[in-house]
């Protein structure tokens, strides 16, 4: 019976070997497969205090993805080096091409996220702050900065992981956003 | 023309491997002299066959010849002449290369220096390496060749990934490697000694030396690639918990469980088939790494460019060099036969201890790498494991291990008195516990987990020290009497000394890192000061200018505390036109006790630089730690027994009080 033992080791090696084959075929970068095309997760998050916008906030919930109208939703933090770097493009987004975007403000000091927006600008609609973080393990997201496209029903269309470039937004952000609905 | 002899050598050490492989085993099995011998030979012949092809493809990328498909992928002519050759392995075939080169080296080295090893023990160990160099080449050849032509060459090769751009990584392959690779002799001895059915003290004598070895390249591997992640990535971290990192780490963790639990084998004749696993299990982990780095299932930010077959393929290998090995162990290891038996209370208890902590923690740290592939593969959704899971469990399994690495030394074998040891030690402890008091009273950190960390970076210095007075009896007999002792103390003794000096530096190292350090990000003009942590920062100037194949934007900082300047850091933020690639290079200046770091991002003059500057306290220490403990290594690995090698026929020294013998 003690002599089983030594196969424990064995047994261990060949089931892990079992999974990475099954595993060479799964691409680990293909994250949103399980999302796209899937309604949004069911969420509610706070307000971010300290705004500065006309428009009341009250926090950014699902039913804010479901009203009839595409919208963006773009996850930042305030000590994310390339949310700076895309901010720009999010700012086009909202002011120039008239989209609904809003903001989940993941894993940040509200103080510090209002003093980011007051300086580099406020484009959001609504911004909802996930201090745990566990709003965003709930959308998949695995790094900041992160950006969504949601139609009108919630379902979600398109993830880009990372900071926006033009490109992004011109041929695969716009298009969502204005030609579907 | 070059490069067709480097091809020509691969496949000729491929045929050299086979024969190494197949006929030293079958001349072991029938007691053949003459066909043992050709164990040497060919390991040897294999060693300057691949030398000669990673010459020739060193020479392919120093002469920028892009008819060579990997150089045109993975060089350019502008590179400085280091980032060249350092390029040669910046890849995924000319790593390989590296790879075979070492591991051809460990098998040549056993030939060359492995005389005093009883002839079938030799031939097996070189045959095993000699399989292991088979499945190695073949993948290169088949799926891998570093020397493929290009019919058209381009005028200008593609250049080197920026990242890889810098001293520090240009150094880190080699040595990680040494490390990786050179586990497979330990590998291969047990596999050996398996074969033979035979574990003794003179085999864990011989085995000691390789693995030391091995161990202190990993280790100077591991502690060069996370300087690199610490200055170039730009995030003052300086540990990920990257799954590429883990790879690395992970064999280094089962690589010290097994130096140490060699020492029982040889000294009590205990723990055998314990440290026959170790051994596998060890190299199965470098395996294991090159198998992440290379398939494509984890992603990285250090992976290679992947591809399925070869994943294919190097799983197959790892399929067939662990499950071969770990099916012969499970058949053989129930026979080996032990004498030694001890008390929990014992030095062998101690090293016992420190053996199922250290694999614990490799097993944590294996299980969340792989974690979220075992989700994707139970299609149960996609997850991250990020650093809070493995903060939260390789501290509290590190803690035991820091605690006995201590009082281990201090426990005779067999059975000993953990009173007397705990009495020798109080030095010890009192300075431990002033230290976790007065980090609670006077540093501002919040929670006792800081200050309890303090306190083990204190206890492992001082009861290390306390430990080599204890041995030279200092203060208790003449101090000419305690030089005499001192001398005599085996080079081994000291070694561990060292080395464990050295762990003490690197917790104190990281818990500067984690816990003390200081962090500002902001936007800055020149002109700008800001101040962090008692030291203020001043942006001087931003200015442009051209290296040999980037252009950066380099701001200049000036520190001062109490108003006066004593240095300047330079933080730069590169353009590569080439790869259209950008990296940040930090601006550190050490006091040896703090790093003074800056980083500057993206911006313009009349935006201002988003900048963050840190004030990062005992973080140099990290590296320091890394280089004293691998120098503790390299001193173990000078002692005389070792040289010799010849077994000991003096039975183990028995309870009572202290051995003077050597204590690693």
């Amino acid at each position: 019976m003690r002599s089983l033992l030594y196969f424990l080791p064995l047994v261990i090696c060949l089931s892990i070997a079992l999974f990475f084959y099954r595993g060479l075929d799964l691409n680990p970068r293909d994250l949103p497969s399980a999302l796209i095309n899937k309604p949004a997760p069911e969420f509610t998050l706070p307000s971010l205090a300290g705004r500065t916008v006309e428009q009341v906030d009250d926090g950014l919930a699902r039913t804010d993805l479901t009203t009839g109208k595409p919208v963006v939703v773009n996850v930042w933090a305030s000590w994310c080096i390339p949310c700076v770097a895309e901010h720009p493009l999010v700012d086009r987004l909202a002011t120039r091409e008239g989209v609904t975007v809003h903001g989940i403000n993941y894993r940040d000091r509200p103080a510090a996220a209002a003093a980011w927006l007051k300086r580099l600008g406020d484009p959001y609609a609504k911004v909802g702050k996930d201090e745990s973080g566990r709003v965003s393990i709930d959308w998949g997201v695995y790094g900041v900065p992160e950006t969504y496209v949601v139609d009108g029903n919630g379902v979600i269309l398109y993830r880009h992981a990372g900071a926006l470039s033009p490109e992004i937004l011109e041929r695969k952000i716009l298009p969502l956003v204005k030609g579907g609905g | 023309m070059i490069a067709e002899i480097g091809h020509f050598a691969l496949i000729a050490a491929f045929l050299l491997a086979g024969l190494q492989a197949t006929v030293p085993l079958y001349g072991a099995h029938k007691g053949d002299r003459g066909m043992m011998e050709l164990a040497r030979s060919t390991a040897v012949g294999q060693f300057a066959l691949v030398l000669l092809s990673f010459a020739a493809l060193v020479n392919a990328f120093v002469t920028s010849d892009f008819s060579v498909l990997n150089v045109a992928q993975n060089s350019h002519s502008t590179k400085p002449m280091l980032y060249k050759i350092s390029g040669a392995w910046g890849n995924h075939e000319g790593s390989l290369l590296l790879w075979a080169l070492i591991l051809s080296l460990f098998g040549a080295m056993v030939a060359c220096f492995g005389r005093n090893l009883p002839p079938s023990l030799r031939a097996r160990t070189l045959a095993i390496q000699g399989m292991i160099a088979l499945g190695f080449l073949a993948f290169m050849l088949f799926t891998s060749n570093p020397f493929d032509r290009i019919l058209a060459p381009p005028s200008d090769g593609a250049g080197l990934n920026p990242l890889l751009q810098d001293p520090g990584l240009a150094f880190h392959p080699p040595f990680l490697y040494f490390g990786y690779v050179g586990l497979s002799i330990s590998f291969s001895f047990a596999v050996a000694a398996l074969i033979e059915g035979k574990v003794d003290a003179a085999w864990a004598r011989w085995v000691r030396p390789w693995t030391l070895a091995a161990w202190c390249g990993l280790t100077v591997g591991i502690g060069l690639g996370s300087w690199w992640a610490y200055y170039e990535l730009g995030w003052g971290g300086f540990w990920f918990w990257d799954p590429v990192e883990n790879a690395s780490f992970m064999p280094w963790l089962a690589a010290t469980a097994l130096l140490h639990s060699a020492i029982v084998v040889e000294k009590r004749d205990a723990l055998k088939s314990w440290t026959i696993l170790l051994a596998i299990v060890a190299f199965s982990m470098s395996l294991l790494g090159t198998f992440l780095v290379r398939s494509g299932v984890l992603t990285s930010v250090h992976a290679f460019a992947t591809d399925p077959e070869r994943g294919v393929f190097i799983l197959a290998l790892l399929a067939v060099t662990v499950g071969g090995s770990l099916t012969l162990f499970a058949i053989r290891a129930p026979k080996l036969q032990t004498t030694g038996v001890f008390q929990p209370i014992s030095r062998e208890g101690a090293l016992l201890l420190n053996n199922l902590f250290l694999s614990a923690a490799a097993a944590t740290v294996l299980l969340g790498t792989l974690y979220p592939l075992f989700l994707d593969v139970l299609d149960a959704g996609k997850v991250s494991v990020g650093p809070p899971f493995f903060n939260a469990t390789f501290g509290p399994l590190m803690a035991p291990v820091l605690g006995a690495m201590v009082i281990g030394p201090f426990l005779s074998w067999k059975r000993a008195d953990f009173h007397q040891a705990m009495h020798k030690l109080w030095l010890g402890v009192a300075a431990a516990v002033t230290a976790i008091v007065l980090v609670l009273i006077l540093s501002g950190v919040e929670g006792i987990l800081p200050a309890v960390g303090v306190g083990a970076a204190v206890w492992i210095i001082c009861g290390t020290l306390l430990e080599l007075a204890d041995r030279v009896k200092l203060a208790r007999v003449p101090l000419s009497e305690s030089w005499r002792r001192a001398c005599r103390t085996p080079r081994a003794a000291y070694g561990m000394t060292v080395a464990h000096l050295g762990v003490g530096l690197v917790v104190a190292g990281v818990l500067g890192a984690t816990v003390f350090k200081t962090e500002s990000i902001q936007n800055m003009k020149p002109g700008d000061a800001i101040d962090v942590a008692g030291y203020t920062f001043t942006l001087d100037r931003v200015e442009r200018l051209n290296g040999p194949n980037y252009q950066a934007e380099r701001g200049v900082f000036r520190i001062s505390t109490d108003g006066e300047q004593f240095a300047t850091v330079n933080a730069e933020r590169r353009a590569y036109p080439v790869e259209g690639d950008t990296t940040t290079e930090a601006g550190i200046h050490t006091t040896w006790v703090a790093d003074l770091y800056a980083v500057i991002g993206e911006g313009s003059p009349t935006a201002g630089w988003t900048t963050r500057i840190y004030h990062n306290p005992l973080v140099p220490w990290i590296w320091l730690g890394t280089i004293v403990m691998s120098l503790g290594g390299v001193i173990s690995l000078t002692d005389r027994r070792l040289r010799i090698g010849a077994p000991s026929r003096r039975r183990a020294p028995t309870g009572g009080s202290l051995s003077p013998g050597p204590a690693e």
